[in-house]
């Protein structure tokens, strides 16, 4: 059996999902509720025989160890981990607060995110282990350092759902700055959507989606009208949703979550990610260095951007304990966290060089 | 006069004092370093400024792109992170963190040390957490009962008696309120740890030939470093996947010698540092460098099983055992591969493919001759049974990086207060709950006020279970 298999079922499932929160949330039957949970853990339970069997097939190469063995080694294994990551956070929430209706936003991102995954041509071959990974410190170094991301990527969502809430000023910097990331965010997705077109379907094209051709189709277009012209229409996008940001806060109300709960769950997931980071991302990140590289500190791009990323969330958590920030300031303190998460996981990669290349494509 | 200097003088302190315990400091020195730390990941630091240029030009277009990169090196920016100013920034950032933690120190430690104390009835309403219950039993039981539910759930209790009035202190992770000291302290201890390590160790590195030796690294700018002890290197080699050019392990064998004595052999790899005296000797790179007086090294296996390791330079020759066959190497290729038309080429100038061309005689008449390569058995074959090529040996050379750093287990002390401190500051809380208990007509009325400074939820579940139990 192949672990492929299992990612599409988890893919339709998740994707399946998300159209059973969106019922549950119109009609408030708990007979759909429960089906709604019933598919996300079906689909996380396929998520982990998949992972479960990269790693069996990773190993049966390898020949080194299971515990070396983890497929956390390239891009395309770590996207699959961190949407993972993501439900398993997820599912957690909706235990523990027994609140369904942000299901309705983290499912389709997983959906979206593993057939995005599949079809992005980012390379799915099992690679052999170079000699720098060749430790038992990857396995809590990129595990945690992934489950930190997920707790990031949560705390953004509900973030970002507070400040569509809780404004209503179109004028106010908070407004203005919830419809810039949003739209910004849209904006991404509709360019590398028209990307997999143009390349995929009427080119037929067969190289890797992101790393030759991201934006070609509109902002990084050879011919220099079209490129003008993508970035004037995505200033419309993005006006656009400023002019109509009151519908998606409509939208949000409809599913009935206080705000308390999203600032509580935006704080909880950020005071588990922050030790979680600090752990397993800087300080085993560290240890780990001095073995293979001789130096726990090396100013790469990667560490330097993590403790940037440290920094954002450390400020967070002192504004709130030490000046009492609640409500939208510190909502955008978290956004701005997790952007710097971001740059720190994806765009460090895909626009840096340095120590951690391995995570490229 | 003498007096109003004296006043200036405090003044002066207490304004570099305030300067320092401003969190608006905190805050700017925050954002300086994150900004400027940007930088450094875009500009390469260390790199040769063609590169530099190459990424700028990006950014500012053809002409201004030398221009700006003169500004941007004489700023520090292109070794950003040995920079003066920006040692300075972390320094500020310690100081800030230091006197931050020294102003509020004393605050905490009070409420630490703070003695047990009743809470007067008119107060329990402004605790955040009230709750009422009414027993059938009489207030001594109802107390018992309390005190061991409280006990079971790990508060420590202290008993108040008042006229017609028990009043029951519970108190819980008193101690966690000093985690955040713990995790500030920590982040001194990793500076400290790093200023120790740059001053009083080095960070060298040294290319050793195979079979050479030396007493000494290399820093950065080629001076050299005493070492105290001379390192050998035996060997070097590279494994490579099955058939491909992926790089399975970079091993080196080192040896110590003090005083003309070996004292130590150990196999070094990738993640496996060799640590002697203080210094660790981490493998780092390789090379590929052959010269007349490299080995090509043989195993010969007869047929009958009996076998033999030979050593032989470029041009000599070896004798295959129990016969009068002399083999003679007269081509190596570090690299050997087939282009589509059968011709052979060196497609890399490192040893991934190495192989030998042997020219076998006998009684000084060709008999036969053939490639022989160090990563397929099925080329060693000969008629009189296999040779197998196992190395050339004083070709490669391995590429240590040598460090020593007095400060790392700071470092690391730093590390593991850190883990404690951040998990004391999320995971504990400080909660303190008061009890009152009346009598009222054959009934008991506990009445519970109680407060918290992290997770008030969690600790109302905890309360209505120890309340549930009497």
């Amino acid at each position: 059996m192949d672990s492929s298999l299992f990612y599409g079922i988890s893919t339709i499932a998740y994707i399946i999902a998300m159209v059973a929160y969106i019922a549950y949330l119109a009609f408030k039957k708990t007979s759909i509720g429960t089906a709604a949970t019933a598919l996300t853990t079906s689909g996380f339970v396929c998520h982990t025989v998949a992972f479960l069997l990269r790693w069996k097939e990773f190993d049966d190469i390898m020949q080194m160890g299971l515990l070396r063995a983890i497929p956390l080694t390239n891009l395309y294994e770590s996207l699959v981990f961190f949407v993972w990551c993501i439900i398993l956070v997820y599912l957690i929430i909706e235990f523990k607060y027994k609140n369904k209706s942000f299901g309705a936003f983290v499912t389709p991102i997983a959906g979206m995110a593993l057939a995005f995954i599949d079809i992005s041509g980012v390379s799915k071959d099992i690679h052999p282990l170079i000699p720098a990974l060749q430790s038992n410190w990857l396995l809590a170094h990129v595990t945690l350092s992934f489950i930190a991301y997920a707790t990031f990527a949560i705390s953004f969502a509900t973030a970002l759902m507070y400040l569509i809430l809780t404004t209503d000023n179109k004028k106010s910097g908070s407004y203005i700055f919830w419809t810039i990331t949003a739209g910004l965010f849209g904006v991404i997705l509709i360019a590398m959507a028209l990307d997999f077109l143009v390349l995929k379907i009427i080119l037929g094209g067969k190289e890797s989606l992101i790393k030759n051709y991201l934006f070609k189709t509109t902002f990084r277009n050879p011919s220099g009208l079209v490129a003008a012209l993508s970035y004037v229409i995505s200033m419309i996008l993005i006006f656009g949703v400023w002019r109509y940001g009151h519908l998606l806060k409509r939208l949000i109300e409809s599913f009935s979550i206080s705000e308390n709960i999203l600032d509580e769950l935006t704080y909880k997931n950020i005071a588990i990610g922050f030790p979680v980071f600090t752990l397993g991302g800087l300080i085993f990140g560290a240890i780990w260095a001095d073995q293979a590289w001789g130096r726990y500190w090396s100013w790469d791009p990667k560490e330097t951007w993590s403790l940037i990323t440290w920094f954002v969330y450390a400020f967070y958590i002192h504004a709130r304990f030490l000046r009492g920030w609640r409500g939208k300031k510190i909502a955008i303190v978290a956004v701005i966290g997790f952007f710097s998460t971001i740059f720190t996981y994806l765009g460090v990669n895909l626009l840096l060089s340095g120590l951690h290349a391995y995570g490229g494509m | 006069m003498s007096k109003d200097k004296k006043t200036d003088k405090v003044s002066l302190i207490d304004q570099i004092w305030n300067f320092f315990s401003s969190v608006k400091l905190a805050v700017i020195v925050f954002a300086l370093i994150s900004v400027t730390s940007i930088i450094g990941t875009i500009i390469e630091q260390q790199a040769d400024p063609q590169k530099n240029i190459m990424i700028l030009k990006k950014f500012f277009g053809e002409s201004a792109a030398p221009y700006i990169y003169n500004i941007l090196d004489s700023l520090g920016f292109t070794d950003m992170y040995h920079s003066w100013w920006f040692v300075a920034l972390l320094f500020i950032f310690a100081a800030n963190l230091v006197i931050c933690s020294v102003e509020r120190l004393p605050r905490i430690l009070k409420t630490v040390k703070e003695p047990p104390s009743a809470l007067a009835s008119e107060l329990f309403n402004s605790m955040p957490i009230r709750e009422e219950a009414v027993f059938d039993d009489n207030v001594v039981k109802v107390k018992e009962q309390t005190l061991s539910a409280l006990k079971k759930n790990g508060f420590k209790t202290t008993v108040f008696e008042g006229e017609g009035n028990t009043q029951i202190f519970a108190e819980k992770g008193r101690y966690s309120r000093l985690g955040v000291y713990i995790t500030h302290l920590s982040l001194l201890a990793i500076l400290v740890g790093a200023v120790v390590g740059i001053y009083f160790g080095f960070n060298g590195y040294l290319n050793l030939l195979e079979g050479e030796q030396s007493s000494v690294a290399y820093s950065r700018n080629e001076n050299e470093i005493p070492l105290g002890f001379e390192i050998r290197c035996d060997d070097f080699d590279v494994s490579f996947y099955e058939k491909s050019d992926t790089p399975k392990s970079f091993l080196s064998i080192l040896t110590i010698i003090e005083n003309g004595k070996e004292v130590l052999t150990k196999t070094i790899g990738v993640n496996e540092p060799l640590r002697y005296k203080g210094i660790t000797f981490y493998q780092s790179s390789y090379g590929f460098s052959p010269s007349m007086s490299s080995l090509f090294k043989f195993k010969i296996t007869l047929k009958n099983g009996k076998t033999e390791d030979v050593a032989i330079r470029f041009g000599e020759a070896f004798i295959i055992p129990d016969t009068s066959i002399k083999g003679t190497v007269s081509d190596f290729s570090p690299a050997l591969a087939i282009d589509k038309r059968g011709r052979l080429f060196t497609y890399t100038d490192s040893m991934n493919n190495p192989a030998v061309f042997v020219e076998f005689t006998e009684h000084g008449k060709a008999v036969y001759n053939q490639w022989i390569l160090k990563r397929y058995p099925e080329t060693w074959s000969i008629p009189a049974g296999t040779v197998e090529f196992k190395d050339l040996w004083g070709a490669q050379y391995t590429g240590l990086q040598v460090r020593k750093d007095p400060g790392v287990w700071l470092v690391y002390l730093g590390c593991l207060l850190m883990s404690i401190g951040l998990y004391i500051a999320f995971f504990m809380s400080h909660s303190r709950i008061w009890i009152n208990l009346t009598h009222n007509k054959g009934k008991t009325t506990l009445s519970l006020a109680a407060t918290t400074n992290k997770y008030k939820t969690a600790l109302q579940r905890k309360i209505d279970k120890i309340i549930r139990r009497n």
